[in-house]
C-alpha cells in the first residue's frame, strides 16, 4: 500500500504517507507502555507490602483523586478543541484552548502535590514501606509527564503569541496532544488500578 | 577517523575558527562548517557520527579488554595477588558493563548509523540533529561510568555488583561505595542514548527508503538492525525502570528491594532479565546482519532464502521476550514457571538455527574467497554455534542449576559475545573499511590478526567449560591450588594475552594500512564485487551520499544492475561498477546543517549524574545545560524531514570536485550548500 | 497498481484534509467519558460484590480503547501507529502479567 503510494508520487515525501514526527512520537509512546507497564507493575506487586505504615484504603481519598481525574479528562477534551480551532485557522481560539488545557493540568498536578502532603501528614513517607515508595515513584513519575506536558503547552501558547503557530504548523500541535492523551491514558490506567480498585 | 583527523590539518584555519573567534557572543551560532576537529562536534551527518560510534566503542573496548587482562593475570596461578578481592569484584564487574554497554551496543550503532541510510537509499536519518544527541549522550554515559574508576581513589568506586547487579547484593549495605550509583545512573544516560537512536532509526526504515526498496527489499542487515532497534525500543524502558527503582533505594532509601520491609528482591532479577534476555539478541542479531552481508558477497550466491532469514530475525525479536526467566532458574521460581521458560528457550533456538542453515547454503557450492572479512563470518557461524549448543543445555532446567554461576556460563556467554559478536563486528570492520575510509585494510595483517583472535578466544574460552564442570565458581577472586584448576586456569590466561595480541594487530593494521594505502591504486566504490546500494556510491561516500535517489526494482539491485542472466541461466556480466556507481560529485544538495546544541544538552545528563551522588547543587548546574540546549535547539529551524530528501535543483555552485580516492575526499565537498 | 495507488493517494489526501470530527463530537465523547468516569466512582459508594474488579477493567478498558480511538484519532490514522501503541501495550501486559505470575500474585485475589 505504502509502495503504491510511494509510485504515484513524483517526489514521495515518505514512504508511509506520515510524518516522520508523528511516527517518531507513536514509536515513543509504545516504547512508553513498558516504562508504565514497569512501574505500574511494582505497585501491584507491593501493594499490600505496607511494613506496618498506612495502607492504602486508610490515606486514599477517592472522592477528591475523582476529581483530578475529571480535571485530566477535560483536559483532553481542552487539547483536542486547541488543535481542532488551529486546524480552521482559529490562532485565538488556539491559544485560549492551549492555556485551558494547561491550566487544568497545573490543577491536576496541584491535587497530586496536595494529596501528597496530605498522605505525608497521615505517616505515610516515601521510605515507609514498599507500597509507599511503589506508589509514590508511580503517581510522582506520572506527574512529572503532565508537568513536561504543561511546559511543552506553554512554549506552545509563547511561540502562538509570537504568531509564529499558525494552521501550517497544526501538526506540532498535534503531536504535543498525542503525549497530553497518552499520558491521560495512563492516568485512566493509574487511576482505576491504583485508586478504584483498592 | 585518523584520516579526517589529518585531512582537516590543514583546512581547519576555515572560516569556523575565525567566526566564533570574532563573536564571542554568538559563540553557539549554527555552526556552518564541516571541516575541521570541531565540526566532528557538531556534525549530524550520519556517517560521521557513525565514525563516532566506532571510534568511541574502539577506545572502551581496549579499556574492557585490559579489564579482562588483569582478571586473566590474577587467576593464572592460584593465590594470585595481582588484584585484590574488592579490585577484582570492580575489575569484572566494569568488564561486563563496558563490553556490554559501550562496546558491543555502540559498535552495533556504528554500523546501524553508516549503512543504514546508505543501504536503503536515504540522504540521511529521519532526525539528524537527534542522531547526534544520542551519540554525545550514549558517550557522556560511558564516560560517567568510567569515570568511576578513578573519582573518589583509583579503583575504589567502581561498581562492584556484577554487571547484573542484584538485589539486595547492590543495595548500600552490601556495596557502600558509590560504584552502584555509577551503575545505575550511568546506565540510565545510556539507555536514553540507546532509545532515542532507535526512535530514530525505526523512522529511518519505515519512512526514508528510496524508490522502490520495498521493506522486503532491505538488505538482511538493515533487516537485522531494524529488529534489533524494536528489540531495544521496548527492551530499555524496562532496565529503565529497574535502575530508577535501584537508585532511588540507593540514593532516597526506597524500599523496593528491602526483605526487612517486605519486599521482594527478585523483582530486580526480572526487570533485569526480562530487558537482558532482549539484550543478548539486541548484541547478536546486528552481528547476524553483517555475516549476512560478506557471506554472499564472497560467495558469489545470493543469500539462501531471504525471507527466512527476515522472519527468523523478526521471530527470535518476538520469541526473545518469552524466556528471560532462564536466566533465574536457580532462584526459586517454582516448577511451573521453570518449566514453561525451559521449553520456551529450547524453542528459540528453532529461529537460530535456520540462520546457520542459511549461512552454510549460502556457502554451499559458492564460489569461496576466504579473505579477512570472510573468515570472520565463518568463524561467527562456528563459533556461534558452539555458544548457542551449549546454551540449549542451559534450557534443561536441571543441568542449569549446575551449571549456574560457574566458569561453564562464563564459557558459554563468551562463545555466544566474543565468537558470534566480536568476530562478527571485526567481518564488519574488514568489510566495510574500504568503504567509509576509502582504503582497505592489509590483508596479510588481517588475517594474523584474525588467527591469534579465533585462536585465542578457543584458548580462553574453551577451557573454561572444563574449569565450570569441576566446580569452579565465576566472580572469586582467587581460588587455591590442588583442585586441578592451575592448568587450565594458565591457558586461558594465555589464551586473553593472544586475544590482545590479535586486537593490536587490528590497530596497526589501521594505521599500516592508511600509510600503504597512498602507494596503492584508489579502492573504487566497490571493492569487494557487492550487492547492497552503498557499494554504489564511492569510497568514502560523499556527504550527501547519492547523487540521485536509486530506483530499486530488486532484491540485490546493485548486483543485478552489474550482472545478469543468459539465456542457460548462466550469470554474464554487463556493466562494470565504475560505470553503474554513482560519482557523489554532485554539489547542490541541500543537507541537514551542523548544530551545537546536541552536545550541550548531552552535557547536562552526566552533570546531573555527578549531583544526584554528590551534591544536589550539579543537578542544577546539568539541568541548566539541558534547558539550555532543549531552548536552543527549538530556537533552530525546525528539521524540516524533507529537506534530507527535497533535492533543490538549483544551479550548483561549481566547487571543488577533487575526485582523488583518497581519503581527503571526504571534505571535498565543503561547497555544498548547507540548510539555513 | 495504479488505480490502488490513486485511491491511495485520494486516502492520504483525504485524512490530510477533511476527514476531522467536529467540536461537537469531541464533546460529545468526552460526555461518554465522563459518564463511564462517573460509574467507576459510584463502585467506591455502592457495594458490587465481586464484579468490583471484572466491571471496573471493562470500563477502565472501553475508556483507553475510546481515548485512544477519538483524541488520539487513531481510528483515522494508518494501522501502523495502532499497531506500536497495540504493540507496546500487549507486550508490556504479558511479560509483566507473566512476572507477577511468577510472584504468584493472582493468589491474593478471590476469583
Amino acid at each position: 500500500m505504502a509502495e503504491a503510494a510511494l509510485d504515484a508520487h513524483e517526489h514521495p515525501e515518505t514512504n508511509t504517507g506520515m510524518s516522520n514526527s508523528k511516527l517518531a512520537l507513536w514509536v515513543f509512546l509504545g516504547s512508553e507502555c513498558l516504562l508504565f507497564g514497569g512501574l505500574i507493575s511494582t505497585y501491584l506487586l507491593y501493594r499490600n507490602e505496607t511494613n506496618g505504615g498506612p495502607t492504602a484504603s486508610d490515606v486514599f481519598e477517592i472522592p477528591f483523586t475523582s476529581v483530578s481525574s475529571f480535571v485530566l479528562l477535560l483536559s483532553s477534551l481542552t487539547m483536542v478543541l486547541a488543535l481542532s480551532a488551529l486546524r480552521r485557522g482559529d490562532e485565538t481560539r488556539n491559544r485560549i484552548w492551549l492555556l485551558t488545557t494547561a491550566m487544568l493540568g497545573a490543577v491536576f498536578v496541584g491535587g497530586q502535590v496536595y494529596e501528597f502532603t496530605a498522605f505525608l501528614r497521615e505517616g505515610l513517607g516515601f521510605t515507609t514501606s514498599p507500597f509507599s515508595s511503589a506508589f509514590y515513584t508511580l503517581t510522582g513519575f506520572h506527574g512529572v509527564h503532565v508537568s513536561v506536558g504543561i511546559v511543552m503547552l506553554m512554549s506552545l501558547v509563547v511561540v502562538s503569541l509570537k504568531g509564529d503557530l499558525s494552521k501550517e504548523r497544526a501538526e506540532t500541535v498535534e503531536l504535543i496532544g498525542l503525549y497530553w492523551h497518552f499520558v491521560d491514558v495512563v492516568w485512566i490506567f493509574i487511576f482505576t488500578v491504583v485508586y478504584l480498585t483498592v | 577517523m585518523a584520516i579526517t583527523e589529518e585531512a582537516t590539518k590543514e583546512l581547519t584555519k576555515g572560516d569556523a575558527v575565525a567566526a566564533t573567534v570574532e563573536q564571542p557572543l554568538g559563540i553557539l551560532t549554527r555552526p556552518t562548517s564541516t571541516k575541521g576537529w570541531k565540526s566532528w562536534l557538531t556534525t549530524v551527518d550520519h556517517k560521521r557520527i557513525g565514525i563516532l560510534y566506532g571510534g568511541a566503542a574502539l577506545l572502551f573496548f581496549v579499556l574492557g579488554g585490559l579489564e579482562a587482562l588483569a582478571m586473566r593475570i590474577q587467576l593464572a596461578t592460584p593465590n594470585g595477588t595481582f588484584l585484590s578481592a574488592e579490585t577484582y569484584n570492580q575489575v569484572f564487574t566494569m568488564h561486563g558493563v563496558t563490553m556490554i554497554f559501550l562496546v558491543a551496543m555502540p559498535m552495533a550503532a556504528a554500523f546501524a548509523n553508516y549503512l543504514i541510510p546508505l543501504q536503503i537509499g536515504a540522504r540521511d536519518v529521519a532526525f539528524p540533529r537527534l542522531n547526534a544527541l544520542s551519540f554525545w549522550i550514549f558517550l557522556g554515559g560511558g564516560l560517567f561510568l568510567v569515570s568511576s574508576q578513578f573519582i573518589g581513589g583509583w579503583w575504589s568506586n567502581a561498581p562492584d555488583c556484577g554487571w547484573f547487579c542484584y538485589q539486595p547484593n547492590g543495595g548500600v549495605i552490601f556495596s557502600p561505595s558509590r560504584g552502584v550509583d555509577y551503575y545505575a545512573i550511568g546506565l540510565q544516560i545510556t539507555g536514553i542514548a540507546s532509545l532515542i537512536s532507535a526512535v530514530n532509526l525505526i523512522v529511518t526504515c519505515l519512512n526514508m527508503r528510496t524508490r522502490g526498496m520495498s521493506m522486503f527489499r532491505m538488505p538482511v542487515l538493515t533487516w537485522m538492525l531494524l529488529v534489533t532497534q524494536f528489540l531495544l525500543l521496548f527492551a530499555i524502558p524496562v532496565i529503565t525502570v529497574g535502575l530508577f527503582l535501584l537508585m532511588f533505594a540507593r540514593l532516597f532509601d526506597a524500599q523496593f528491594f528491602n526483605v526487612a520491609a517486605g519486599a521482594e528482591p527478585l523483582l530486580w532479577q526480572h526487570l533485569f532479565w526480562i530487558f537482558g534476555h532482549p539484550e543478548v539478541y539486541i548484541l547478536v542479531l546486528p552481528a547476524f546482519g553483517i555475516v549476512s552481508e560478506v557471506i554472499p558477497t564472497f560467495s558469489r550466491k545470493p543469500i539462501f532464502g531471504y525471507s527466512f532469514m527476515v522472519f527468523s530475525g523478526i521471530a527470535i525479536g518476538f520469541m526473545g521476550w518469552g524466556v528471560w526467566a532462564h536466566h533465574m532458574f536457580a532462584s526459586g521460581l517454582g516448577p511451573i514457571s521453570v518449566a514453561a521458560f525451559s521449553l520456551s528457550t529450547m524453542f528459540i533456538a528453532v529461529p537460530t538455527g535456520v540462520k546457520i542453515l542459511n549461512w552454510l547454503a549460502t556457502m554451499w557450492g559458492g564460489k569461496l574467497t576466504f579473505n579477512t572479512p570472510m573468515l570472520f563470518a565463518v568463524a561467527v557461524v562456528s563459533m556461534f554455534t558452539i555458544g548457542g549448543l551449549s546454551g540449549v543445555t542451559h534450557a534443561m532446567a536441571a543441568v542449569d542449576t549446575q551449571q549456574t554461576d560457574t566458569y561453564y556460563i562464563v564459557a558459554h556467554f563468551h562463545y555466544v559475545v566474543f565468537g558470534g559478536i566480536i568476530n562478527g563486528l571485526f567481518a564488519g570492520f574488514y568489510f566495510w573499511w574500504p568503504k567509509v575510509f576509502g582504503y582497505k585494510l592489509n590483508e596479510k595483517l588481517g588475517k594474523t590478526n584474525f588467527w591469534l583472535m579465533i585462536i585465542g578466544m578457543n584458548l580462553t574460552f574453551g577451557p573454561m567449560h572444563i574449569l565450570g564442570l569441576q566446580g569452579m565458581s565465576r566472580r572469586y577472586y582467587t581460588y587455591s591450588g590442588g583442585y586441578g584448576f592451575e592448568l587450565w586456569n594458565m591457558v586461558v590466561s594465555i589464551g586473553a594475552f593472544t586475544i590482545a595480541l590479535g586486537v593490536l594487530t587490528f590497530i596497526i593494521n589501521i594505521f599500516y594500512s592508511k600509510r600503504k594505502a597512498a602507494e596503492l591504486p584508489p579502492v573504487g566504490p566497490d571493492p569487494w564485487d557487492s550487492r547492497s546500494l552503498e557499494w554504489m556510491i564511492s569510497s568514502p561516500p560523499p556527504d550527501h551520499n547519492f547523487d540521485e535517489p536509486i530506483d530499486v526494482h530488486g532484491l540485490d539491485e546493485f548486483w543485478h544492475r552489474k550482472y545478469g542472466y543468459d539465456d542457460d541461466g548462466k550469470v554474464i556480466a554487463f556493466a562494470t561498477a565504475a560505470e553503474v556507481a554513482q560519482t557523489g560529485d554532485r554539489t547542490d544538495v541541500h543537507l541537514p546543517s551542523p548544530s551545537y546544541w546536541p552536545i550541550v544538552v548531552a552535557t547536562g545528563l552526566p552533570i546531573i549524574g555527578y549531583g544526584l551522588i554528590y551534591s544536589l547543587w550539579l543537578c542544577v548546574v546539568g539541568g541548566l545545560f539541558v534547558v539550555t540546549g532543549l531552548f536552543g535547539w527549538a530556537q533552530e529551524p525546525a528539521d524540516d524531514p524533507n529537506a534530507v530528501h527535497d533535492d533543490h535543483d538549483e544551479p550548483g555552485d561549481d566547487g571543488d570536485d577533487a575526485q582523488g580516492a583518497s581519503a581527503l575526499e571526504q571534505s571535498s565537498t565543503e561547497e555544498m550548500s548547507v540548510d539555513g | 497498481m495504479t488505480e490502488t495507488a490513486t485511491t491511495v493517494e485520494a486516502e492520504v489526501e483525504r485524512h490530510d484534509e477533511h476527514d476531522h470530527p467536529s467540536d461537537r463530537s469531541y464533546v460529545g465523547v468526552a460526555a461518554v467519558l465522563g459518564l463511564i468516569t462517573a460509574a467507576e466512582v459510584l463502585t467506591y459508594f455502592f457495594d458490587v460484590g465481586p464484579f468490583l474488579i471484572p466491571a471496573l477493567m471493562v470500563m477502565m478498558t472501553a475508556k483507553f480503547f475510546i481515548v485512544a480511538a477519538y483524541f488520539m484519532h487513531l481510528k483515522q490514522d494508518i494501522p501502523l501507529f495502532s499497531g506500536f501503541f497495540v504493540g507496546g501495550i500487549a507486550l508490556a501486559s504479558i511479560v509483566y502479567i507473566t512476572m507477577l505470575t511468577t510472584f504468584e500474585f493472582w493468589d491474593s485475589f478471590d476469583f
